[in-house]
This record gives structure tokens, sequence and C-alpha cells, in this order.
């Protein structure tokens, strides 16, 4: 839908008739008013971030003896360098790495190829294909995890980082096949038959041409499919049965249990560590997020 | 010049791997879970046949009542909430701050892509009471109130979820409602303008009428994800107390995984697609009849 208006500015071309004084003041009234708004929006949003940013670097004693609000006694760096060693946040950002990543790549890999011979191949029951895909997005992942559970549990695949791999790629599968087949659709068929005329094969014309054509929606369906993975509880939560293959979810979650209740300083520093990560990449490529997440949500 | 692009085994060299995987992973399994429901034990015991003895378990067992009614209010409160939230921030970014709103745009988005887990936690802490009051409590105790145990009840440890997520989604909607506002042709509001029409008359009769099928698409995705909530709560309260704040969701995972009974867990993952589905047409069929209306 109309995603691509999302930078468009309203009402640059207003005329502006003379006011009366009267709705003069009511307008500047109505811009206090508009800042109040803001200002309070802004402190809602941000202020828990810089909260928790805070008190990560506390100490214990700081933390508990002292208001709420105050700044750091002293700045507890130390903090951490304990969440990562000690806490083991270090491996579960491994952990999650090696399980995003490949996961990542054979998203993009599949869905792009099947988003190709649904939207440019011309064959029968390519729309019926695509209606079993999109059917897959209406599933509640809970429909799925118990058969899935006994199938890793009996081709051995459970104890390693497969069952997530595996899961995140069949679910990630619907909303990229779409997603790409929707951003074919802008893409000239044509483009493709002329190649096959110079005796390249179609599927080197996928390749070497589709490929480039569409790389700026494989970085948003990336991001998309990246934060959703990197974010998931529930499949990490259901297929990581020992402590070293937790991701770095799962390991946040029970990161108190492990540690001792008594140890905030660590434990803010582990969210914050959780937090920065994805932050990060929303500070570069924050349009595109905001572009990709959303035209996901518009389906038709 | 079809013959290229009708390439069979291009074709399923091309669709091949991605239909294999997702019908290995999501199509099969669909089908194998219905199964289960007619099914005692796990796979690590076995299982036996047990005919309809979940579903009629399912009917009458309370947790699952309190289970559901506690989905169906979260999925209506939430929705309502992110929707109007989103809806009033997309109104303030289009008629207020014009071409300034970039920023803020951006940065009333960015609670979205952070993780549901750390989000939780956040909360726990920003609303705790022991051993140190969190900001929420210091605010009240400042202004000489109590501080409150959220935590301690069902129903304060409720509305601590729904400001949680609502906060987490509202930057969302707002850019998803935005794209529609911004639809709006400028003729349009000049015209109702000129006619007389300003402020909240303007939005009552030309803008809400106008953003009507973008706001119902909105509903649409909202109550399809709220219905689904289990990072918040498991982060959040882990369901409690008690199981105060237990959704279908954790229900059916506990019922799985706790205490190994997938036939039953499978029953509930059942009940809660049901749900979705029949939801998700509810509004649909109301949504069609509002466009055919207007």
């Amino acid at each position: 839908m109309a995603i691509d208006t999302l930078h468009k500015t309203t009402g640059s071309g207003h005329k502006r008739p003379k006011q009366p004084p009267l709705r003069a003041a009511r307008k500047a009234g109505g811009r206090l008013w508009v800042r109040l708004a803001v200002a309070l929006l802004l402190v809602v949003e941000v202020y828990p971030l810089i909260w928790m940013f805070l008190t990560s670097v506390k100490s214990n004693s700081d933390y508990l003896n002292n208001s709420t609000w105050s700044l750091p006694a002293t700045w507890e760096w130390a903090n951490y360098a304990e969440a990562w060693t000690t806490g083991n946040i270090g491996l579960y950002v491994k952990n999650s790495l090696l399980a995003v990543v490949p996961a990542l790549a054979l998203i993009l890999l599949l869905g792009t190829a099947a988003g190709f011979a649904l939207q440019i191949m011309v064959w029968k029951g390519r729309s019926l294909t695509l209606l079993v895909f999109l059917a897959g997005m209406m599933i509640p992942p809970q429909m799925i995890l118990l058969p899935l559970f006994t199938l890793y549990f009996q081709t051995g695949l459970s104890g390693t980082l497969w069952p997530l791999i595996l899961t995140y790629t069949g679910t990630g599968l619907p909303l990229t096949v779409f997603m790409m087949a929707t951003y074919y659709k802008t893409v000239p068929r044509e483009l493709f038959e002329a190649a096959t005329l110079d005796g390249a094969g179609i599927l080197r014309a996928f390749w070497t041409i589709s490929l480039p054509v569409v790389r700026n929606a494989l970085l948003t369906v990336g991001l998309v499919q990246f934060f959703f993975i990197w974010n998931d509880l529930l499949i990490a939560l259901t297929f990581t049965n020992s402590q070293d293959l937790r991701t770095v979810q799962v390991g946040l979650l029970n990161f108190t249990g492990d540690f001792g209740a008594t140890q905030y300083g660590p434990l803010f520093a582990a969210i914050c560590i959780n937090v920065f990560g994805t932050l990060v990449i929303y500070l570069f490529l924050n349009q595109k997020v905001m572009k990709g997440l959303t035209s996901g949500a518009v389906k038709g | 010049m079809h013959r290229v692009l009708g390439d069979r085994r291009a074709i399923m060299i091309l669709l091949g791997p991605a239909l294999l995987l997702y019908t290995l992973i999501m199509l099969v399994p669909m089908v194998w879970s219905l199964g289960y429901s007619f099914t005692k034990g796990n796979s690590i015991e076995g299982f036996t046949g047990s005919g309809l003895d979940n579903f009629t378990r399912l009917l009458d067992d309370p947790a699952v009542h309190d289970a559901l009614w506690f989905t169906l209010k979260y999925a209506v409160i939430v929705t309502a909430g992110q929707v109007i939230a989103g809806y009033l921030l997309a109104l303030l970014y289009v008629f207020f701050l014009k071409k300034a709103s970039a920023l803020i745009r951006t940065l009333a988005f960015f609670p979205v892509i952070l993780p549901t887990v750390a989000v939780g936690l956040l909360f726990q802490k920003l609303f705790q009471v022991a051993p140190q009051p969190g900001p929420v409590n210091s605010l009240l105790n400042a202004f000489g109130l109590e501080s409150i145990d959220f935590f301690g009840n069902a129903g304060s440890a409720f509305w601590v979820l729904i400001i949680m997520d609502i906060w987490r989604s509202m930057g969302f909607y707002a850019v998803l409602l935005f794209a529609g506002l911004v639809d709006i042709p400028d003729e349009v509001l000049e015209s109702a303008r000129l006619d007389g029409a300003s402020g909240l008359r303007l939005i009552r009769h030309i803008v809400l009428p106008l953003s009507l099928p973008v706001l119902m698409s909105s509903l649409i995705f909202s109550i399809n994800g709220t219905l689904k909530v289990f990072d918040s709560v498991v982060a959040l309260t882990n369901g409690g107390p008690g199981n105060g704040t237990t959704p279908l969701t954790l229900y059916m995972f506990q019922s799985s995984f706790t205490y190994s009974e997938y036939g039953y867990g499978s029953t509930i993952a059942l009940l809660l697609t049901v749900v979705c589905l029949l939801v998700s047409l509810a509004v649909y069929r109301v949504s069609r009849r509002d466009n055919t209306e207007s």
C-alpha cells in the first residue's frame, strides 16, 4: 500500500489567510499544547532507556541506597564485563549469531528464489501456491511447536542449534516470499526475456539480473526478518534444552535466576547490551526498518 | 516467448527448496498437531489414543476459561490502545508537526525494534517496589502517595502489561496510520476548511472517515498479534501472580513443556488458532461493511 508516501510532507501548499488576533492567540496556545505533548512523548519514550543505562553503571550499594533518580556515584563499567563473562551474555550472543545468520541467509535465498518463481515465471497454479504460503502467516506458532519438538528429537537434531535455524527459516519464509513476490511485481518480465534471448539461462538471469534489481528489497526484508528472529523468545525457549545453547533472549530471561537476584548492575548491563545491539542498527537504517516493518503489516 | 519463463526445471529449482522447507516446518506439523489433539502422552514416553478426552477436558478446565478470558481482554484493550494512541500520534505528526515530524516519528518508532525480553525486564524494574522503589513508585512517593506493589496482584500487573505493550507499539501504528493520513488529498481538507470545518469537527467528519480503511487494516493486524501474546507476558510477569496473567499461549506452553502433556497442549493450540481465525474473520467482515457504506 501507500508506504512510499512515508517521507512525503503534507500541507506544503497551504494558502494562509490573514488571521484575526483572537485566532492568532489561539494558534499560539495550540502550539504550546503541541510542544507539551511532544515533550511528554519524548520523556515517556526515551527516559526509561536513559534510566536503564544509568542504572547499568551503578554499583549494587549505589542502586540500593540512593534515590532511583540519582546519577551513578561512580561509573562501574565493570558491570558490563561481569555480564559478558560471568553472566555468559557473550556466549548467548554468539549462539544468537550462530542461529540468526544462517537462518537469515536461508530465508533470503530461498524466499527470493520462490518469490521470483511465483511472480516472474509463468505457470499454472502459482497464485494458489502463493496463497498456501500466505496461510502460514495466519497460523500461531504454538500450532507447530510440539510436532517439531518430536521431529527434532527423533532425528537427533535436539542439542544443536539446527532446530532454531530450521524453525526460523520455515516460519520466516511466508512473509519473505510474499514480500519478494510483491517487489518482483515492479520488475518487468521483458527484462528477463531479453536476457535469455542472449543465451543466458533463466536461472542465471535470476542470479545476475534480478538480484541486483531487488537488492534494496533484500536489505529491507532482511532487516525485518533479523528483528523477528533476533527478538524471538518462544521458539528459542522451546528448542534450547541446555544452557550452552541459549540465545541472548533466553539467557537474559534466566539471567537473574542464574546469577543471583542481588546483582543489579550486571543485570541492567545485560539488558543494555541486548537493547543497544538493535538500537545501533536502528540508528543507521531507521528509514528502511520503518518502511520494512510497516509494509510487512499492510498486506494487500 | 513464455517458453523460457515457463521452464519447469527452473521453476522446480527456484521454488522447490522453499516449498519443501515450508511444508516440512509449517504444513506437516500443523496437521500433525491436529492429530496430537486426540492422543495422550509426549514424545519421550510415546503417545496413546484418547479420543475426544482432550476436548471435553478443555471445555471444563477453569484454567482454560481464565486464560481465554485473559487473552480476549488483553487483545481487545491493547488493540484499542495501540490503534488509538497510534492514531493520535499520527494526527499530531500530520496536522501539528508537519515537516518537523520526521525526527519524532523515528524516535517514537524505535521501541518497536527492542527485544521484548529486555523491555519486559526493564518495565519490571521501572514498576518495582522492592528492594528499591523504581521510578514509577518514586514518582508516586514524590506526590505523597504510597508505593504500589504492581506485581502483587493480577489486576495491577495486567495494567502494567497493557501500558508496556502500548508503549512498545504505538510508534509503529503511528507510522502505519501516518501513511494513510498523508494520502488524504490536500484539496479535500482545504475545501472542508473553507466550508468552516476546523479542529475536532474536521477530524471527526472528514479525516476519520477517510482513514477508515487503514484504521481497519491496523486493527486486523493488531488483533492478530495481540491474541498471540507470549513474550511480553513471560518476560514481565511469567503469568503470575498465581496464574492471574496467563494467556492461552502461555498455558499451552506450560501444559506441553512443564507437564509434558502434548495432546492437551495441542488442543489448546487448536483453540487459539480457531479463536484467531474467528476474530480476524469478524473484524474483516465488519470492515468490509464499513467500506461499502462510506
